[in-house]
């Protein structure tokens, strides 16, 4: 008989929080520059030197712990974790294990099986570590210290999940709180998000955990579901063929389409984690919780129903515009400018996604703004361009951000509404083509468009096309 | 008289004063460290060039109004485990052997704001790690009243460099007793302050939770003077405490009437030499004379103070001292397989034995199955042994004794057997683990000719307690230099 069996899943989710500077010492936190310029004495480990924490930190790590409902905790530690590894100066890590900032909350997702809650055990503080680089032409290897101190928290999960489909939705889900909150761009092809996976599987109906084993930083959600369905498989091969499940680190390729054991529990090390002498205990008032709470901004949620009932918008295109906090942003300060929220909202979803696609982009990065879209909106509408112009010029506003009333200026784009010179134009048109003033007179509907598009490569599209279409059917 | 006899303070007096030029201290100071380094070895790092230089510098800052405090010009030697920015700073450590930091730390920079001259960087115990100063991979520092004998530790470079008058005045170090140990062995006075008190920024850091900076000089109103120069609430260290109440020469004040002095009957109990014991009890005598009110009392908790003090400490050491890798600086062993045999060997033949001892000792205290037993349960012990402070200090402003059971060994005596040389540091460690401020000053000799060092432990930030105290005491019985000292008078006029 066929057993079957349910996939039991927890993550660890690293995120990267937006902060300036690093989150023990002053130096700046930019991504990609030149190899050990953002670095001082704190975060290359130099001997005497101390770590001062950065509050902005704490700020955003108590913001993601209130919108994921987690208690806080007023008294918090930082502790040492403690392993060699020249990508870590001091040879120990900063981070949080006896008292975490945030413990005990839960988001609740939603996929086609249903709604569900998702526990979160604990949020912790941490520092990022340098990168190696492995230089195999030297046979030497280097290491940049730039990420050395940015900040992090991770995100543990309870062991809730069943499915890839709900680990994309809490990702999913956690994503949009953190970039809605501005605590993190939570990108996963730069790592400023990062997912461990722990999995086990078990006998369904069965109350016990299998062993679990644990996937390191897989690097985007389509390689976390492949991921998944692989290690589920494998772990049920074993269990099928009586062996057994060992607890170990496994390190997927998603090139390959498999993972590989790093290390197994027999040689995991101690870390001999003790509260970080060097750093006093972090104590949050209530009046400092107060203010992070009063001052959340709203939320994915509350923002898809406000679009629904504020601007009358289905609830499609609020789904859609509220899954990226940038484009909500766009969204939001375009219909102030022009106020037809329906119309950006066509832009956006139509127009906007298309080229993103085309350019494989994330409307994180989106760099035009809404002035020109609300411009060109008001230009489109008042005719002062005609639609395929608008998709034009707006191609420039989504690659140079160009103003579009200096754009169809210069380049002589606006609508011909000079009725006279039209008509004439039109009347030569229907000279040259009698066939096709025939069919539409013997009821070919379709010939008009025929008529109107010759009209408008006459003038080189800038012809009004209602004003064509109006004119056209007079003649007729 | 040499001029290195003066104090620190009345050298600053006699350089505002244009008797003596700051470079013609400086000079005297170096012609008594090459004199005298031969038979003492005090110093890791002499920097002849830079600090003559910075004389005139001083000098001109001076006569430029620029520079107007008590210790303006007057050179100063610092423990090497104090980084400055170009010179080099070892912790007499073959693992640092050729570390040139890249920044000062705050408390020397604050006496550079001062106008100090930095002479040289003195020997200690590796890492701080001992009470001999033997453990230094630079050779032990000899102890200048009879340099058979050691001068303490881990400050023992800086104390023996006072004693022996080769500097005005020096930092040192305290973790365990550090400055106030080898203050008593060496005859000169130290100051461990409040934990807090001084930034550690810069400081290499033994046991993060214990270390403190001070100053060591020959009297009180030179410590209370550097003390002074070198408090900072600095914003780099987060366990700096803001404080107030810094102006502690204003606690030089002959007058005890009526304070209330506390000696702990467990600190006049077994393996206290009778010699130390008669001079505590006769300075205790001393300023009962002057109008303190001296009782004995039970201090609770004495003998947990050493397990849980090297617990604690070397835990912390364990981790602080996991950065010395042979990657970024320092030793790095010659000839390696991969990563990991270069920690190894590099981490091997760059520790000495008493480093390797405390590293090991703190691993284990941390590994997992151990660190309820062993770590929580020291922390635990460490907060105990700080109510039964705060308890008697309901009762005492100042609790006196002696700074160690034995005056200074002969060298080679102690490292033989670690484990008695941890417990000589039974009356000093229990005062960094309640984070006291604690200040040795001379009070008698042994039948041996060496020095015998009183101990004044007072409550948090209460520095000025013990100044008063300990300067009222000091008003009792003259400046004893070492015949080190004496010897380089000597030496001068015969020149």
């Amino acid at each position: 008989m066929h057993k079957e069996y349910e996939t039991v899943i927890g993550l660890e989710v690293h995120v990267e929080l937006a902060t300036k500077t690093k989150i023990f010492c002053a130096c700046s936190t930019a991504f990609g520059s030149a190899p050990n310029t953002h670095t001082c004495p704190v975060c290359t480990g130099m001997p005497g030197s101390l770590p001062v924490l950065n509050k902005k930190v704490v700020e955003y790590a108590m913001a993601v712990g209130v919108a994921t409902n987690c208690q806080i905790n007023q008294y918090s530690k930082f502790d040492r974790k403690n392993y060699f590894y020249p990508d870590n100066p001091q040879n120990y890590q900063i981070s949080q294990l006896y008292l975490p900032i945030c413990h005990d909350g839960g988001v609740e997702i939603e996929t086609s099986a249903g709604k569900k809650t998702i526990g979160i055990h604990e949020i912790h503080m941490e520092e990022d570590a340098g990168k190696l680089v492995h230089d195999d032409w030297e046979d030497v290897s280097l290491v940049d210290y730039n990420r050395s101190g940015v900040p992090l928290i991770e995100i543990v999960s309870e062991p809730d999940m069943r499915s890839a489909d709900e680990v994309i939705a809490y990702l999913e889900k956690l994503r949009m709180i953190i970039q809605y909150l501005g605590a993190s761009d939570c990108k996963m092809q730069e790592g400023s998000m990062r997912a461990d996976v722990n999995l086990s599987v078990r006998e369904k109906g069965t109350s016990e955990f299998g062993t679990r084993t644990e996937m390191k930083n897989i690097g985007s959600f389509k390689a976390i579901a492949h991921a998944i369905e692989a290690e589920t498989a494998r772990q049920i091969d074993l269990i099928e063929s009586g062996e057994k499940v060992v607890q170990e680190t496994r390190r997927w390729n998603d090139e390959q389409g498999y993972s590989y054991a790093m290390r197994s529990k027999e040689d995991a090390q101690d870390y001999r984690y003790f509260p970080e002498p060097d750093l006093v205990p972090i104590v949050i008032s209530d009046e400092w919780l107060q203010q992070i709470k009063d001052n959340q901004p709203e939320l994915r949620d509350e923002k898809l129903a406000r679009y629904v009932s504020e601007f009358g918008l289905p609830e499609y295109d609020a789904q859609i515009l509220t899954s990226e906090k940038k484009l909500a942003d766009i969204f939001e300060a375009t219909t102030e400018l022009c106020k037809k929220p329906k119309k950006v909202s066509n832009w956006l979803m139509g127009e906007t996604m298309r080229l993103l696609k085309e350019h494989e982009m994330d409307a994180a990065d989106l760099k035009f703004s809404p002035a020109n879209l609300a411009k060109l909106i008001e230009m489109a509408e008042a005719g002062t361009i005609n639609g395929s112009v608008a998709k034009e010029v707006f191609e420039h506003i989504f690659a140079e951000d160009a103003d579009p009333e200096k754009y169809v200026e210069e380049h002589g784009l606006k609508s011909d509404n000079d009725e006279d010179a039209l008509r004439a134009a039109i009347e030569q048109i229907v000279k040259d083509n009698p066939q096709s003033v025939e069919d539409y007179h013997n009821g070919k509907e379709k010939a008009i468009g025929f008529l109107v598009g010759q009209t408008m490569k006459a003038t080189k599209g800038k012809a009004n096309p209602g004003l064509v279409n109006k004119i056209l059917k007079e003649i007729l | 008289m040499s001029l290195l006899s003066l104090t620190a303070v009345e050298l600053g007096k006699k350089i505002k004063a244009h008797e003596v030029t700051v470079e013609e201290a400086t000079r005297a100071a170096l012609d008594a460290i090459h004199e005298k380094e031969g038979s003492i070895n005090s110093f890791v790092t002499v920097d002849e060039k830079n600090a003559l230089a910075r004389a005139k510098e001083v000098q001109k800052g001076i006569d430029d109004g620029i520079y107007t405090g008590p210790l303006a010009g007057v050179p100063v030697a610092i423990k090497d485990n104090m980084c400055t920015k170009g010179l080099l700073t070892t912790c007499s450590s073959k693992i640092l052997y050729n570390f040139i930091p890249t920044y000062t730390a705050e408390a020397v920079i604050n006496l550079e704001k001062a106008g100090a001259v930095i002479i040289g960087k003195t020997n200690m115990d590796e890492f701080a790690m001992g009470s001999t100063t033997e453990t230094s991979a630079f050779g032990a520092t000899k102890n200048p009243w009879n340099t058979e004998h050691v001068p303490g530790g881990s400050s023992g470079g800086s104390c023996a460099a006072v004693a022996a008058e080769e500097c005005f005045y020096a930092l040192g170090s305290d973790t365990g007793g550090s400055i106030r140990q080898p203050s008593s062995f060496c005859g000169v006075t130290g100051i461990k302050p409040t934990y807090g008190t001084v930034s550690r920024y810069g400081l290499i850091a033994y046991g993060s939770s214990l270390d403190q900076i001070g100053p060591i000089a020959k009297d009180v109103t030179d410590c209370a003077t550097i003390l002074e120069a070198i408090t900072s609430y600095d914003k780099k260290d987060s366990t700096s405490v803001e404080r107030e109440d810094t102006d502690f020469t204003s606690a030089l004040v002959d007058d005890v009437k009526g304070m209330k002095i506390g000696i702990p009957r467990d600190y006049l109990g077994e393996g206290l030499d009778p010699e130390v014991k008669d001079a505590v009890l006769a300075a205790a005598e001393k300023l009962e004379e002057k109008g303190a009110v001296v009782e004995e009392f039970d201090l609770s908790l004495v003998e947990y103070a050493i397990p849980a003090y090297y617990v604690i400490a070397a835990a912390e050491a364990s981790s602080n001292l996991a950065r010395f890798d042979g990657v970024k600086y320092g030793y790095r062993t010659k000839e390696y397989e991969g990563l990991h045999n270069m920690y190894k060997k590099s981490r091997s033949e760059g520790f000495g034995p008493e480093v390797k001892r405390r590293i090991m000792l703190g691993s284990f205290v941390l590994s997992s199955g151990y660190y309820d037993a062993y770590y929580l349960k020291a922390l635990r012990t460490k907060a105990l042994i700080k109510q039964a402070f705060d308890k008697a200090f309901e009762k005492y402003d100042v609790i006196i004794g002696p700074a160690a059971p034995t005056t200074a060994p002969k060298l080679g005596e102690s490292l033989s057997d670690p484990l008695k040389m941890y417990l000589g540091d039974v009356y000093t460690v229990s005062v960094n683990l309640a984070g006291l401020p604690g200040i040795t000053v001379p009070c008698g000799m042994d039948s041996k000719g060496l020095p015998i060092g009183l101990q004044l432990i007072g409550d948090c930030f209460k520095e000025k307690n013990i100044i008063r105290a300990a300067y009222s005491f000091e008003q009792t019985r003259e400046y004893k230099h070492s015949p080190l000292a004496e010897a380089q008078e000597g030496g001068t006029e015969n020149a």
